[in-house]
């Protein structure tokens, strides 16, 4: 299986941004399609092993479950939990507005 | 400069736990050696200078009081790299993001430590959560390489480095997601170790990619790693992954080595590290280093690693990948930074973003996004991590073969400031030689072998996973040697900081 190696255009750059949250600015696009271009370019090489029989590797130690005893433990207090926050009202994260008026 | 500072941990060690010196001397002098030079090498984010005081007084009372100290490093200084979360220091992982925030509560490296007895100085300078390999990328301002201040640490860990090479402490904390101990010890002529992925806990270490972040300890000598490693190490509850098993032996593995006995060890050269694109005065260094290891007694084998070539392409897609993903906790809602502009949840987390995160932060998640996304998934991650089974496969042929691997640490020597940071793919051949042994979750250090050009070069040997007692013994030996035929260690020629 081979990469597209049309690679990335501004506009899937802007497209990507959106879908991770980042409100990168124009002059930021033009610097990062380049860029992510040419980094695209380079690890597209992944390509070239052939592989087609070999089982991915997700984590190199095998992982298993781990379970432990179901007991009562110490945890963060409320007041903990909420001294990072940058907006908190009755022992509560507050957040902006989550749903639109419509939704 | 206090001649306390010019010591190694294990010598400060004995001389506190004899109560020849105090703990508090040790630290005070420390914090001043900090005062004198991190103007101009800026190793540290944050010095806690009262508490790392209290700390050392405590170990001095402990001890004058007939008590056995804690730890053989009860007393010694150390500093913390920024992405180990402490609950009296801010946490910042090098990003405007985290500006200020502090952690409700303690990593596991940072409670064992302070179980040891050991002297936090405070937090050092990284690249923004652990990607780059300059420290450039730190939203705080680079740190300066104290072999030559107008060039790069190396990174991310490039604080933790520059602050053992320019003795504002005699230990230090990294992190190794793709080589940011071992690329930064080679840079500046110190130890650095990346123990076998589940040997330190992450518990507390804020996430770059999690499959392959490993903490470990840095410091001037191998036996000085060796002493902290065994501080760190060992199985944590509170991280999944971390390993049920005892911490190797590496300290009296380091003990063994520095005898200088390496008959029956086979030491085997990857043929796929050291050719193309190393400068000639690393290669000369490496090949010095090889015909010292014989000199031990060391029987040296060529091993071949085909799939090594493309560890660095293999590396780029799954790191991002996990960072997009780890990275969205970041989201302006429970803690850190928070840009109020626009009325929804979702427009006032993309400002935050914008505004929090560094360009090769951003880079990378949006590489990430883009190599998880469906239609290229296959092509590119799944790809990346069929690699990376071929690369655990190429290190146990090789280690079927050899006992420990050893490549150069890196392709060049400490790079200049600004050398590199606009050109991301230039930055990331950096860690073509020390990819390879995160994607596989094996073990591997950086040992100081010498000047090329006036600069530090690293000799990398590398263990299969939990092999780290042969992998000290070799590095114990090899240094020993080396700074026996130089007449002394490598970090004594590292010149005076200048202001």
């Amino acid at each position: 299986m081979s990469a597209d190696p049309a690679g990335l255009s501004r506009d899937e750059v802007a497209h990507l941004a959106r879908l991770a949250r980042l409100a990168v600015t124009d002059a930021e696009l033009d610097v990062f399609a380049g860029q992510l271009d040419v980094i695209l370019g380079s690890v597209a090489r992944v390509g070239e092993v052939a592989a087609d029989d070999i089982p991915p590797t997700s984590h190199a130690v095998p992982l298993q479950n781990v379970f432990r005893p179901d007991e009562l433990r110490p945890g963060l207090t409320q007041q903990q939990a909420l001294a990072g926050a940058p907006a908190a009202e009755d022992g509560r994260f507050r957040v902006p507005q989550i749903l639109g008026e419509e939704a | 400069m206090n001649e306390l500072t010019r010591l190694n941990a294990s010598e400060l060690a004995g001389k506190i736990h004899s109560r020849e010196v105090s703990a508090v001397e040790v630290a005070q002098a420390h914090l001043d050696r900090i005062a004198e030079v991190d103007g101009t090498v800026h190793a540290f984010l944050h010095v806690a200078a009262e508490a790392a005081l209290e700390s050392a007084g405590l170990v001095d009372a402990s001890i004058a009081a007939g008590s056995a100290p804690a730890s053989p490093l009860a007393g010694v200084p150390l500093a913390l790299k920024d992405v180990f979360t402490t609950s009296d220091m801010p946490t910042t992982a090098g990003s405007r993001i985290l500006e200020g925030w502090r952690p409700p509560y303690d990593a596991t490296v940072a409670t064992r430590l302070r179980e040891a007895g050991i002297t936090i100085l405070g937090k050092t300078n990284m690249d923004e959560f652990a990607m780059g390999s300059s420290t450039e990328h730190s939203a705080y301002g680079v740190t300066r390489n104290p072999w030559d201040t107008g060039r790069v640490p190396g990174g991310s860990g490039g604080g933790s480095a520059a602050a053992l090479a320019a003795f504002e402490a005699p230990l230090a904390i990294g992190t190794d997601t793709g080589g940011s101990i071992r690329q930064p010890a080679a840079f500046t002529g110190t130890v650095g170790v990346k123990p076998t992925y589940g040997g330190v806990s992450r518990y507390g270490l804020i996430a770059c990619a999690s499959s392959l972040d490993q903490g470990g300890p840095c410091a001037r000598t191998v036996l000085d790693a060796a002493l902290l490693h065994e501080v760190i190490g060992g199985h944590d509850p509170l991280d999944s992954t971390s390993i049920d098993q005892p911490v190797p032996s590496v300290v009296d593995a380091t003990r063994i080595g520095a005898a200088g006995d390496l008959s029956g060890v086979r030491v085997g050269v990857v043929r796929e590290l050291g050719g193309e694109g190393y400068q000639p005065g690393v290669r000369a260094s490496f090949d010095e280093a090889l015909a010292q290891l014989e000199k031990l007694g060391a029987e040296l084998v060529e091993v071949s690693c085909p799939h090594f070539e493309y560890g660095l392409a293999a590396y780029y897609l799954i790191l991002p990948s996990e960072v997009s993903s780890n990275l969205a906790r970041f989201d302006a809602m429970r803690y850190g930074l928070r840009v109020e502009k626009g009325a929804s949840a979702e427009e006032v987390m993309a400002a935050t973003r914008e505004a929090g995160f560094g360009p090769e932060v951003k880079r990378r998640i949006i590489l990430g996004t883009y190599a998880l996304s469906s239609g290229y998934y296959d092509a590119y991650y799944g790809q990346a991590q069929k690699v990376r089974t071929l690369i655990s496969r190429d290190f146990t042929a090789a280690f079927a073969q050899a006992d420990v691997l050893v490549s150069p640490t890196t392709p060049t020597t400490a790079f200049p400031i600004g050398d590199k940071v606009d050109d991301p793919l230039a930055m990331y051949l950096n860690d073509l030689a020390t990819i390879p042994t995160n994607l596989a979750g094996t073990a591997a250090m950086s040992v100081p072998s010498g000047l090329a050009e006036g600069l530090p070069v690293g000799l990398q040997v590398m263990a299969p996973a939990l092999g780290e007692a042969i992998m000290y013994r070799v590095g114990a030996a090899y240094e020993a040697a080396r700074d026996d035929e130089a007449g002394s260690p490598l970090i004594n020629g590292v010149p005076e900081v200048t202001r």
